[in-house]
């Protein structure tokens, strides 16, 4: 058969010897088997942290935004830096699915559906941001161009805030449309296998799905033009997020350089977090032969190249300050290294350029602790950079007569612990609800990917008489 | 479409080599497939069965062009007819400043409109009945389904002929 081609130096993507069968059992066990203790700790304990975030916003709504620190000079604290953090970790869910679809890249099979739904609960998080800062939450709807009694007066479509507006929820949309329709032949999957109230729930969930082969035919076409239009859709939303810098004229901001560096930037920390949560996934859902070390590898050297493409903007940010020649541009950046804020420049430094670096040696990037160890510090890395971008900035202006410091006040903090309090609330549901690896996606790269058929344990494991041709192929190639 | 009651002669295989092949020869002997249904896209398998390209992708461009259109025309008017502000010295109609909506709305609609393609066409939708014709094909089995209706008995032992003579796992009945 064609498909047999597969190279004998690729390693395994699926461990233990899976049939079909086998595949269907594991992946589907967490959504029919009660949680266990460690998920039930972990579902209270982030609900907690929902609950106070919650807390926060309605006190933030219910006293205004002086409940916050923000003063005159600094406008944009805590709320725009977690904004920009959540959107960026929301990146690694359509890099993986997009972009490594058009690339062919198989290992994506494995953890495509988590990073997806990771995206979405990261994006629903960064939307959160936007509507609370502007502090009068309940006229947010005039962000959007509807007619209105006022004219109608429209939008300002020359303002860079409003296509950020436009690219996020875009993105929200796109992404779940992308990612449901994904989901939809693994909850079919689900619902064979279920009885009475569950298989009706997941009978409505999976829209009718049978299997059929023109169905198949229109949904690969369907997931290869979203992935194609998902992948400019991705690397446009965190360019426009940094154009809410960018096309500004603050020193700091206004620089050329920001679209690549943010996006760079993004899927830096987006891969960070998806390892994070990959990593406890793997272990508590047991699927440790589906989102193997070669998985983990792949995903440190995304981490490693977009990390050091980040480096790279750093430096380069200080030679165009140096060489422009441009006092209040080289003042800022000088303020940056030195200023108030030198803590968070300096561990924006360590965290986001010199820890990646371990990732050039192969036992780092196989080590799941130091995998784990790593993506916490990036991440925290990742949310220093914004903080360095938006607090310091502001904080050294024109006049030094209004030059400021900026702490956040318990509200502030409150709402960012709280975001990540929803975000795992809403990962760990989902963990439970859907099959956390792509079912279908996985069968569908066995052969291709599957230990029995490549890599040592090829030569010498048959099960089925039928893939004799895998086998065969391989000796041709090797005399 | 067809009929509402549908008497289904399948044939269950364990494998997606086995079912090519007994698609193929399927189509030699000019059996009339009604469908065939597997776990997963099985490659290979449209050009055998004679599918033509799906053309989701070509309603999909149809879809983006409109949100192209909708995007840049809406602001178009609304700058220099409806409403015209200048913003900072710039000319109302600042070309450039649309791009990244344009962009966003022709995703956006494409998306949107490939979707909602999709699932109408397909037949798929929120509450719609999966008409399965066994539980284990989501799983592991892979069929191939003939619509016997109005079938004489010769013509229905021909098919399950071909069934066992082409490694089918199990043959079953069942009114869809």
């Amino acid at each position: 058969m064609s498909h047999a081609v597969v190279s004998p130096i690729r390693e395994p993507l699926v461990t233990g010897n899976k049939t079909y069968h086998q595949i269907t059992e594991d992946l589907c066990r967490p959504t029919e088997t009660a949680p266990g203790l460690a998920w039930v700790g972990a579902f209270v304990t982030a609900l907690i942290f929902m609950t106070g975030g919650v807390f926060c916003i309605l006190w933030t709504i219910w006293f205004g935004i002086g409940s916050w620190n923000l003063n005159r000079t600094i406008g944009w604290g805590w709320d725009i830096t977690n904004f920009v953090w959540w959107i960026g970790i929301g990146h690694a869910g359509t890099l993986i699915s997009a972009i490594l679809l058009l690339f062919r890249q198989k290992w994506r099979t494995g953890v495509n559906r988590a990073a997806e739904a990771m995206t979405i609960f990261a994006v629903m998080c960064a939307a959160l941001f936007p509507g609370i800062h502007v502090g009068r939450m309940w006229v947010v709807f005039f962000f959007f161009p509807y007619p209105n009694t006022r004219g109608p007066l429209w939008v300002n479509f020359n303002s860079p805030l409003l296509w950020d507006l436009f690219a996020i929820s875009t993105y929200f949309t796109v992404s779940l449309l992308f990612w449901y329709t994904g989901l939809v032949p693994d909850f079919a999957t689900v619902r064979d296998r279920a009885k009475g109230i569950r298989r009706k729930i997941y009978g409505f969930l999976s829209f009718g799905w049978t299997g059929s082969a023109k169905h198949w035919q229109r949904w690969e076409s369907l997931s290869l033009v979203l992935a194609g239009l998902a992948t400019p859709l991705v690397l446009s939303v965190h360019t426009i997020v940094s154009f809410d810098f960018a096309t500004s004229v603050i020193p700091g901001w206004h620089t050329t350089i920001f679209p690549p560096y943010f996006v760079a930037g993004a899927v830096f920390s987006g891969f960070a977090m998806v390892l994070t949560l990959m990593l406890i996934t793997r272990k508590v859902l047991h699927l440790e032969d589906y989102i193997t070390i070669e998985h983990i590898e792949s995903m440190n050297k995304v981490i490693l190249c977009t990390g050091s493409i980040v480096g790279v903007a750093y430096l380069t940010e200080l030679f165009v300050a140096w060489y422009s020649q441009y006092p209040y541009e080289q003042f800022a950046f000088f303020n940056r290294a030195v200023g108030p804020y030198y803590w968070s420049y300096w561990g924006m430094m360590a965290c986001n350029v010199i820890t990646p670096q371990l990732f050039w040696s192969r036992k780092m990037r196989r080590s799941i602790f130091w995998t784990f160890l790593l993506s916490i510090i990036i991440n925290i890395g990742m949310w220093f950079e914004r903080f360095v971008i938006i607090g310091t900035t502001l904080a050294r202006d024109y006049l030094p007569s209004s030059w400021s410091y900026y702490v956040p006040t318990w509200v502030e903090i409150g709402i960012f612990l709280g975001t990540i309090g929803i975000f795992f609330v809403l990962y760990l549901l989902f963990t439970r609800v859907a099959p956390v690896v792509a079912i279908a996606e996985i069968k569908s790269i066995l052969k291709t990917g599957g230990n029995q058929y490549v890599g040592p344990n090829a030569t010498h494991s048959h099960s089925h008489s039928g893939h004799d041709e895998v086998h065969s192929g391989d000796h041709h190639e090797g005399h | 479409m067809a009929s509402k009651n549908k008497e289904v002669l399948f044939g269950l295989y364990n494998d997606e080599e086995i079912l090519l092949t007994a698609v193929q020869r399927a189509m030699d002997d000019h059996l009339d497939i009604m469908d065939v249904y597997s776990p997963f896209p099985v490659h290979g398998l449209d050009p055998i069965m004679g599918l033509e390209e799906s053309r989701l992708h070509q309603a999909g461009f149809v879809y983006g062009s409109i949100g192209t259109l909708t995007a840049f025309l809406f602001m178009t008017w609304v700058f220099t007819r409806d409403w015209p502000v200048i913003f900072g010295g710039k000319p109302y109609w600042s070309v450039p400043a649309f791009i990244p909506i344009t962009f966003e709305l022709t995703v956006l609609f494409a998306a949107i409109g490939m979707v909602v393609t999709f699932y109408t066409v397909c037949g798929l939708g929120p509450g719609v009945e999966a008409k399965t014709l066994d539980d284990r094909i989501t799983d592991d089995k892979f069929c191939i389904a003939f619509d016997t209706a109005g079938q004489s008995s010769s013509e229905i032992e021909k098919l399950k002929s071909f069934f066992s003579s082409t490694g089918a796992s199990e043959v079953n009945t069942k009114v869809l």
